[in-house]
């Protein structure tokens, strides 16, 4: 960082800690390539449907996140828009499923 | 086009510098200039990209500043902080052993004898002097609940706690021992009001590296106000021989001295020196009278302004020694900077009922000493063990998260609502924020931030000393 210098010890923490962005199925050193799960059962992919209680709260992922995972890379039928032709904003503004998929609307033909 | 907002900070100036420190996470970090124009448009209200004027250096600064949180996508909801609550068995880190609840003085504002006490020590069931059994058993319980931790601390409170010293002497031989078996090492303290410090118990303290803190208000006239026997008589004549024979003699622990600050005439700096420099004490520490509002002694609204001016000198002071590496003795400050220098950011105003409980003179364990012998706050005995289930009910409703009132204020990292027994004192509920000290908390924290950050510029290796001491805490 040549903006923040890190005073105390816990800004030193936090600047390591952000030192790279981690995301869910992270594979560390390797660059940083799009989401596509090869399929449900091909990947880890720990608390993909339920969590150790039995609910959704505590996934590793959200359950919003099957939405894309579903319809890019597995068989499972997603009811989702063409993103190539016909609606290829439909996620513009959905940058973070777990907060912003309410942001997700319905397309109309 | 992304807005972006200020999360939840506190900009302040030092050294001619800005800093902000980040709430929650209580990280502090130095802003360059392109930084610090942006948090300042951002503090105002939420701003787009064009709305900040600027080349490549704004986007870099703006990526920063979001990277550590400081700023934040104004679409996106604030990060929320997790009600997490510590795993039992949590180690018992500190055990206070109320040895007596007796005094030979009676101070006016004193919390377990006054208008304002908890438990009836007069008549109440607990027995007046703890037992040389019970002390015992107490000793075993905190090696037990110690679990990991290989430093146990045990600390004897009373009432006057050297009118039982026949017991704390009796205990702490049985401590050693009982530490040398178990490979724990075991750290003495009391607090004491100084009245019975004979040649002989000087001796037993000074050779067995007891920890001395000594309650103590000022000079003759304001020691003299409230610090009296109970004949009406003041306690300073007494006391001041005493103590300088304890300061020539024990050398191997520093000795702090306690004040407790009423209503009235208020003079920081000059008890500050008179109890440095006349009498000798290495740190001294000070600490607004607990109380119902409406006492004779307590301090009003404008008494906690003038109180953080005051306050605000003498730091300035300890900034101006701790640049030259001298001593200053203002433990205030210096317990502040070192939560500072960690980044301490609480779930809990303090260990009580987690790693520090209170033990009464029957054996029964309380949040804390100032707590103990109450039934309304026991967290169970010695013989029995920690409550689990008691010390978990009140751990989930005391949670930061919990309190509402903090939920928009900077400075609950290092205040997380305030002392449960002032709350007790003051609201009648421990789970209530101390609101009427609000203003003070928040003002003295940005004089330590300010302090903080002028020693990180200044003489940043006198900070260095924060890093690996572990914490502990004081006791009043």
């Amino acid at each position: 960082m040549t903006h923040l210098k890190p005073v105390n010890r816990k800004a030193a923490r936090v600047e390591r800690a952000t030192a790279q962005d981690v995301v869910a199925l992270q594979r560390t050193g390797l660059p940083q390539l799009p989401h596509f799960p090869i399929g449900c059962s091909l990947v880890f992919s720990p608390g993909w449907e339920a969590d150790r209680a039995g609910g959704t709260a505590g996934l590793c992922q959200p359950v919003e996140r099957d939405l894309f995972d579903c319809h890019i890379g597995c068989y499972w039928p997603a009811q989702v828009p063409d993103q190539l032709n016909h609606a290829p904003d439909w996620t513009s503004k959905c940058a973070a499923a777990q907060k912003d998929w309410r942001k997700i609307d319905l397309i109309f033909p | 086009m992304t807005a972006w907002a200020a999360r939840e900070h506190h900009r302040f100036e030092a050294a001619g510098k800005p800093f902000v420190y980040l709430v929650p996470s209580a990280a502090i970090f130095e802003l360059d200039e392109a930084a610090d124009a942006i948090l300042r448009a951002l503090g105002e209200r939420p701003r787009t990209r064009e709305e900040l004027a600027g080349g490549d250096d704004i986007d870099a600064a703006l990526a920063e500043l979001a990277r550590v949180q400081a700023i934040g996508a104004v679409s996106a909801p604030p990060p929320q902080t997790p009600k997490i609550i510590p795993l039992a068995p949590f180690p018992l880190t500190t055990m206070v052993l109320n040895v007596t609840n007796q005094c030979n003085l009676s101070c006016e504002y004193c919390y377990e004898y006054g208008e304002d006490k908890i438990v009836d020590t007069e008549k109440g069931k607990q027995p007046k002097f703890m037992s040389e059994e019970t002390a015992r058993e107490s000793v075993d319980f905190m090696l037990k609940e110690s679990g990991t931790n290989t430093i146990a601390h045990v600390t004897f409170f009373g009432g006057e706690t050297l009118l039982n010293f026949s017991v704390l002497r009796k205990t702490i031989a049985y401590a050693r021992q009982r530490g040398e078996q178990l490979g724990k090492q075991v750290d003495f303290s009391l607090t004491t009001n100084g009245t019975l410090l004979k040649p002989d118990i000087i001796e037993f303290l000074a050779e067995n590296d007891v920890g001395v803190t000594i309650s103590i208000d000022g000079p003759k006239e304001v020691q003299d106000k409230f610090r009296v026997f109970h004949n009406g008589t003041g306690s300073y004549d007494v006391i001041t021989p005493r103590i300088k024979e304890l300061l020539k003699r024990h050398r191997s622990r520093p000795i702090g001295a306690r004040v407790t600050l009423t209503s009235g005439k208020m003079d920081v700096k000059r008890i500050y020196q008179h109890l440095t420099e006349d009498i000798g004490f290495w740190e001294v520490g000070f600490a607004p009278v607990t109380t119902a509002p409406g006492r004779g002694h307590a301090i009003s609204d404008s008494g906690y302004d003038e109180m953080l001016g005051q306050f605000r000198e003498l730091a300035d002071d300890f900034l101006a020694a701790s640049v030259q590496n001298r001593h200053h003795g203002f433990s205030n400050v210096k317990e502040t900077l070192e939560e500072l220098h960690k980044g301490v950011s609480k779930a809990f105003p303090c260990g009580a009922g987690l790693g520090l409980l209170g033990v009464a003179t029957d054996g029964d364990v309380a949040l804390c000493h100032r707590f103990a012998g109450s039934d309304s706050h026991k967290l169970g005995t010695v013989r029995t063990g920690i409550d689990r289930d008691a010390q978990r009910a009140f751990l989930e409703t005391h949670h930061i998260a919990d309190k509402t009132d903090c939920r928009t204020c900077w400075a609950r990292p290092l205040c997380s609502g305030g002392c449960y027994h002032e709350a007790h004192t003051r609201y009648g509920d421990t789970r209530r924020p101390n609101l009427h000290y609000c203003d003070w908390i928040r003002g003295w924290t940005d004089v330590c931030l300010e302090i903080y950050g002028a020693l990180a510029v200044r003489n940043p290796a006198f900070l260095t000393q924060f890093d690996d001491e572990p914490a502990k805490e004081p006791v009043s």
